[in-house]
């Protein structure tokens, strides 16, 4: 039976973990053939075994390293139509009244610029497919772009400016007659590794997951593969009059109150 | 991992109002397709030609009743043929919808409470009436039952003469978050999320055109297909099968997290 996915080609950038590793699973598994970016090699290697995707090595907002992120692109794949703009950080964050202007540009850089880049060379990519500019850039914002944090302010800005972001893009490439769609997802809290990892590390574990999952009204954190999930959607022709949208996947949180 | 079958709807029962053309007709053709079971409602005879020509295309996969959104006795029976024929009810499509324009001074009372009627009163009636069952059927499934509300764009952006179609798809997106919240905060294992169409090649669509053709607003329906088009960054209007694909992600368990969210199918009209 023929998969939703075959034939597309699409990268994915901080692969190596959590949603984006997830995300190179799911969209492999759809017949994809999948490139992935980050830092971690060794976190790599096994996901490139288990799912036949290639690593690169690069982070996204190391602007020249791009160049060879297009060029392995092309020449091995020859095409793009999937992007998966995902890397993100919060390390060092804080309340705006603490937060360092290091810290603050080191958050901006990854989450902000890193994911223009990728949405730039992606689309640079997309415009010259054989057959076409056609293609499907998905940005990985938060529910925190609707809802800012106090106490994680880089984080929340920056998140709100790719929403903005997408909606740009998307406009850009409508403005261009090029069809590429351009969507940004603004996921809730998602039990990654990293959040696994703040919990464990917390002291008191039980009470920290509790915390957590007590966040959205579904009284659950998102799992991985439910966030793939919507990525694959909006990165398959199914999705094919969706662009400039931001979709909310946060089981409720954001929707209202709990009530009493 | 979760492969194309697990995403399918072997083994559903969906519920469409409206599911004679348009949207609900291309959701209810998605949904068979997809191997689910579907019950469509609308306001044609039971005998009509209509209703005779879509189920004959759809075989065993569906079957009509004739129900007015509007009446809450229809949905009573309408949960209850669902009830007796498939003892279950995992997905909830309110899609039947009509709509009004005029400036706000010329709206006759009657015809605001005709389109609030329709269009609210029709989203809370097929909820309520169809809740109990998709909370008992809703276990069996992951991410539990789906209940998908169809807005509009135009419940997220005014629109001049327009207002009294805001103001009803307006409602339809704060009744899915409430019933969102609620369902979530009681662990009734239901979603609601509400779908936000632009401009779809529609029966309605043709009928709001050759209004504003009518009265003079533009001299051929073709002008204001090329006025849209060339408003929205995609190009051109969506054919009711782009909806439905949503309508069906919605539906399956592949949106198992969302809740309480919307999905904007516009092309990007409303992102400019």
């Amino acid at each position: 039976m023929a998969k939703r996915l075959d034939g597309k080609v699409a990268l994915v950038t901080g692969g190596t973990s959590g949603i984006g590793a997830g995300t190179v699973e799911r969209l492999a598994s759809e017949g994809a053939q999948v490139v992935f970016t980050g830092r971690n090699e060794a976190a790599a290697k096994d996901i490139c075994e288990a799912t036949g995707a290639t690593f690169i090595k690069h982070a996204v907002d190391d602007a020249d390293g791009w160049a060879e992120v297009t060029e392995r692109l092309t020449s091995e794949h020859g095409r793009l139509d999937i992007a998966f703009a995902n890397a993100g950080t919060e390390h060092g964050d804080a309340s705006v009244e603490d937060v360092t202007v290091e810290n603050w540009n080191a958050i901006v850089g990854v989450n902000q610029t890193g994911a223009m880049l990728t949405v730039q060379h992606a689309i640079r990519m997309m415009k010259d497919n054989p057959g076409g500019a056609t293609g499907s850039v998905v940005i990985n914002s938060s529910m925190n772009a609707h809802r800012a944090m106090g106490n994680y302010v880089s984080y929340s800005v920056t998140k709100a400016a790719i929403v903005a972001l997408a909606k740009s893009a998307a406009i850009h490439c409508g403005n261009q007659g090029y069809k590429i769609r351009v969507n940004a997802i603004l996921p809730g809290v998602v039990e990654t590794s990293m959040i696994r990892n703040i919990i464990e590390q917390s002291g008191d574990a039980d009470a920290t997951r509790a915390i957590y999952e007590g966040m959205a009204p579904l009284k659950r954190m998102g799992n991985v593969d439910e966030i793939a999930a919507l990525v694959a959607y909006l990165g398959s022709d199914e999705a094919s009059f969706i662009s400039g949208a931001e979709i909310v996947i946060d089981g409720a949180t954001t929707a209202g109150m709990m009530g009493v | 991992m979760s492969g194309l079958g697990e995403r399918r709807l072997e083994g559903r029962v969906a519920v469409v109002s409206g599911g004679l053309r348009g949207i609900g007709l291309a959701t209810v053709e998605r949904f068979v397709a997809e191997g689910a079971q579907v019950v469509l409602t609308d306001l044609d005879a039971e005998d009509s030609a209509e209703a005779k020509s879509v189920l004959e295309r759809l075989g065993n996969s569906a079957d009509y009743l004739r129900a007015d959104v509007t009446q809450e006795s229809d949905w009573e029976r309408v949960s209850n043929h669902v009830r007796d024929k498939h003892g279950k009810c995992h997905i909830l499509v309110n899609n039947a919808g009509t709509d009004l324009t005029g400036a706000v001074e010329s709206l006759a009372m009657e015809d605001w409470r005709r389109i609030m009627s329709i269009n609210v009163d029709g989203v809370f009636l097929g909820t309520k009436h169809l809740v109990p069952l998709m909370a008992e059927s809703g276990s069996e499934v992951k991410g539990g039952s789906s209940i998908i509300n169809v807005s509009s764009i135009m419940g997220l952006v005014g629109m001049s003469e327009v207002s009294a179609y805001n103001a009803s798809k307006g409602a339809v997106r704060m009744f899915t978050k409430g019933i969102a919240a609620e369902f979530a905060t009681k662990q009734m294992p239901i979603r609601a999320n509400s779908l936000h169409p632009g401009f779809v090649f529609t029966p309605l669509l043709n009928a709001g055109f050759q209004r504003w053709v009518d009265s003079g607003a533009a001299e051929k329906a073709e002008d204001l297909v090329a006025m849209v088009s060339g408003n929205t960054p995609i190009g051109r209007l969506a054919q009711p099968e782009e909806i439905a694909s949503a309508a069906f992600f919605l539906a399956s368990q592949d949106s198992s997290y969302m809740t309480g969210a919307e999905i904007v199918v516009d092309g990007g009209y409303t992102a400019v």
